[in-house]
């Protein structure tokens, strides 16, 4: 039996999660994590989520706190992720709070505090290797899997984790969920990044922060086909909303060049690379060169390749990634390391 | 055993408050609105409140409007007042919410205090006189809900008469009650805020004070009630036991004054004695005259009071570090950053609020808790073993 914090974001996962481990006989306390002062409709923050969790842990009859990591948000989540996007680069603000919020600061708060282990909802697994090393594994739910987002987590953290929920599908947390008569049994899953309000999104949230650049949109030969009034909005990638309409052929934003403010459009193929460079690899235990498959983003395919230095060599083509966003490595079912887009 | 050192949040009821409201919550449920035998039984429990409040007010019976709480009298007082004479309010910067946020909402300005949290007079004339607008209202607390400090009203008074001498004088005294005489204190207030909680009467209840020539906007319009000024059924049984909490409170005031100050005394010279690195606030060197005796302020370097606050709560103490927002979680304390302390040691503070149930084992609990948290999360700040 241990000491359990449990972070509580209102929804059904961590609700679950609650239930599951006072289920096995653990001492459980709830914590719901306060990060984003601002408008925000929708993931961990409003008052709505607090009050389901709150309601929640009176119905498990566990304790239930209210951290405000408002400021330590701002710095490490909300500014690197307006300072990426103006730089061209595309960040993974959920990743950035698994690293420096819930997976730090919460950690070491549960630390200080006397808790022996860390909960959270996400759906992955931590599994323990013989020789007593620990590696994040695919969820059960391969559709909900969240191993992606926690690629980060080392040692000392994978070491004081538990992911419950990582066990069962979806569908079956939620029959937990009802079964137990939780509130939050049928609440939707939150969807988008959770600072950012659905109706003036991304573009009102960055605009209201920094200046936004129009550039103009060149195709493979540097004719210019279009413009935009935000290449802060703009993403590797992108498909649709450039204003290219009328064309015939399907066109993607396979190049930003913030320097110039220069956005290259260019067909399918365009978009598929055979190498990709990345920066801050970091391994979970020992470093992997074969038998690696690489995704690169959170619910994306994970493709074979190789690694030398630097360089991803993928298999087969694939598709070119926006600086920033995550790297990460697999190996079978268990995330052997992660890194970067240069 | 708990040990309750919130007081400044909420107080336990007084017997007496809570003798007083049962029949009205049972047998003599009247409407004080009505016109047959139940309700003038309601009246009458109302006239006798409003003679006791206004007598240990300062006020005539008919100056005391009966309100849901501290919050609405003071939303009274600043929008009722700009609502029907317009112009400017001003506020101090160390105000609570529920006078500082209608000041903001109404394009007012806010005031800036000293270190100690004393009004800095020199900055209020300077704004009286240059303010664009003629300034209508000027509401400054008696005693601040954080640092227990209290604010000499004459002085402000003084400055107010002479450069806005149409103004409304507003007084928040909702943490006051027990410790000061606030019928001397804000006899020079046009409006004064308190609250049936903070003074060993239930919740949801409060009064504001109305001197005869103040006029004030209704913020709910209805029935008439006290006078058109705070519509809406009166809380009959709340204001029956807030005024039996007010008599008993301003009966024992200079003997609990003594013995709750003896307690304070103990405990923040016991804490700051056990531990380097403790600021407590309010104070001019050692005095803590200028202060309310209930409250002990600290700010501990290198310690989160979310932190603290949870290690107490695992040891039955039961405090507060700034106020609570909706959700629980504690917010960065304006009041602090107002009196110009660091954000960061702000963030490390703690209210120790004592109250007329606290006793001697109460103060024992928190000298043996509070250094051993602090030691603790220290040593953990300094050995952090998880992350980067």
């Amino acid at each position: 039996m241990s000491e359990v914090l449990v972070a509580m974001s209102g929804g059904v996962d961590s609700s679950v999660t609650a239930a599951l481990l006072k289920d096995q006989g653990h001492n459980v306390v709830g914590v719901t994590l306060k990060l984003w002062g601002g408008d925000s409709d929708s993931g961990c923050c409003s008052v709505s989520d607090v009050d389901d969790a709150r309601r929640v842990a009176q119905q498990l009859g566990i304790d239930h706190h209210v951290f405000n990591f408002g400021e330590d948000f701002d710095r490490h989540v909300v500014e690197p992720y307006v300072a990426a996007y103006d730089q061209g680069e595309t960040p993974n603000p959920c990743i950035e709070c698994n690293r420096h919020i819930k997976f730090d600061k919460l950690l070491r708060r549960a630390d200080v505090l006397g808790f022996d282990m860390l909960a959270t909802g996400h759906h992955a697994r931590v599994v323990e290797h013989p020789d007593k090393t620990f590696r994040i594994a695919r969820g059960e739910d391969m559709a909900k899997d969240q191993s992606y987002v926690l690629h980060m987590l080392d040692q000392a953290q994978l070491r004081r984790l538990m992911l419950p929920v990582g066990n069962f599908t979806k569908g079956q947390v939620r029959e937990l969920a009802t079964e137990l008569g939780l509130r939050t049994a049928a609440k939707p899953d939150s969807q988008d990044v959770c600072f950012i309000h659905s109706v003036g999104g991304r573009k009102q949230f960055l605009g209201d922060r920094i200046p936004l650049n129009p550039a103009a949109i060149v195709d493979g030969t540097g004719r210019q086909v279009g413009s935009t009034e935000a290449v802060q909005l703009v993403t590797i990638g992108q498909r649709k909303g450039l204003g290219l309409g009328g064309n015939d052929q399907r066109r993607f934003v396979t190049d930003i060049d913030r320097a110039n403010n220069v956005i290259t459009v260019g067909s399918h193929v365009d978009t598929l690379t055979e190498t990709l460079e990345i920066k801050g690899l970091r391994w979970v235990s020992q470093p992997v060169a074969d038998q690696l498959h690489v995704q690169t983003s959170a619910h994306g395919p994970a493709n074979p390749a190789s690694l030398s230095g630097t360089t991803v060599q993928w298999h087969q083509p694939s598709r070119r990634i926006a600086p920033g966003q995550s790297v990460v490595f697999y190996l079978g079912d268990e995330v052997a390391g992660g890194a970067t887009a240069a | 055993m708990a040990h309750y050192l919130d007081n400044a949040a909420g107080t336990p009821m007084h017997a007496c408050a809570v003798e007083a409201m049962m029949p009205l919550l049972t047998t003599q449920y009247g409407n004080p609105s009505g016109a047959h035998r139940m309700a003038r039984a309601a009246t009458q429990v109302l006239d006798e409140a409003r003679e006791v409040m206004a007598e240990l007010l300062g006020a005539k019976p008919g100056e005391i409007v009966f309100t849901s709480g501290g919050t609405e009298a003071d939303n009274i007082a600043v929008q009722g007042t700009i609502g029907s004479t317009g112009g400017t309010a001003v506020c101090s910067a160390v105000e609570h919410n529920a006078v500082l946020d209608p000041v903001l909402h109404l394009g007012g300005l806010v005031t800036p205090v000293n270190p100690q949290g004393l009004i800095d007079l020199d900055a209020l004339a300077q704004l009286l006189t240059e303010a664009p607008e003629p300034v209508s209202l000027v509401s400054v607390m008696t005693v601040n809900n954080e640092t227990g400090v209290i604010q000499p009203l004459e002085p402000v008074a003084e400055v107010v008469a002479e450069l806005a001498p149409t103004a409304v004088f507003h007084t928040d005294a909702v943490q006051a009650l027990c410790w000061i005489d606030v019928a001397a204190h804000a006899a020079c207030a046009d409006l004064i805020s308190v609250s049936g909680h903070k003074f060993g009467g239930p919740k949801g209840v409060g009064a504001l004070v109305v001197r005869g020539d103040v006029k004030l906007a209704a913020m709910a319009l209805g029935g008439g009630q006290e006078r058109g000024r705070r519509n809406g059924t009166q809380n009959v049984a709340g204001i029956a036991a807030m005024a039996a909490a007010a008599a008993v409170t301003v009966a024992v005031r200079s003997a609990e004054v003594a013995r709750v100050g003896a307690l304070r005394d103990r405990l923040a010279d016991g804490i700051r004695d056990a531990l380097p690195g403790v600021h407590e606030s309010g104070i001019s060197g050692n005095e803590r005259s200028g202060k309310i005796p209930n409250i002990c302020h600290l700010a501990f370097e290198d310690v989160e009071s979310e932190a603290l606050l949870f290690l107490l709560e695992r040891d039955d103490i039961f405090a507060s570090a700034a106020s609570s927002c909706s959700s629980g979680a504690q917010d960065p304390s304006h009041v602090l950053a107002a009196m110009g302390m660091s954000r960061e040691l702000a963030g490390g503070s703690l209210r120790l609020s004592l109250g007329h149930q606290t006793i001697e084992a109460d103060i024992d609990a928190a000298l043996a808790a509070v250094p051993a948290a602090v030691k603790r999360l220290r040593s953990a700040e300094r050995h952090s073993g998880f992350g980067r």
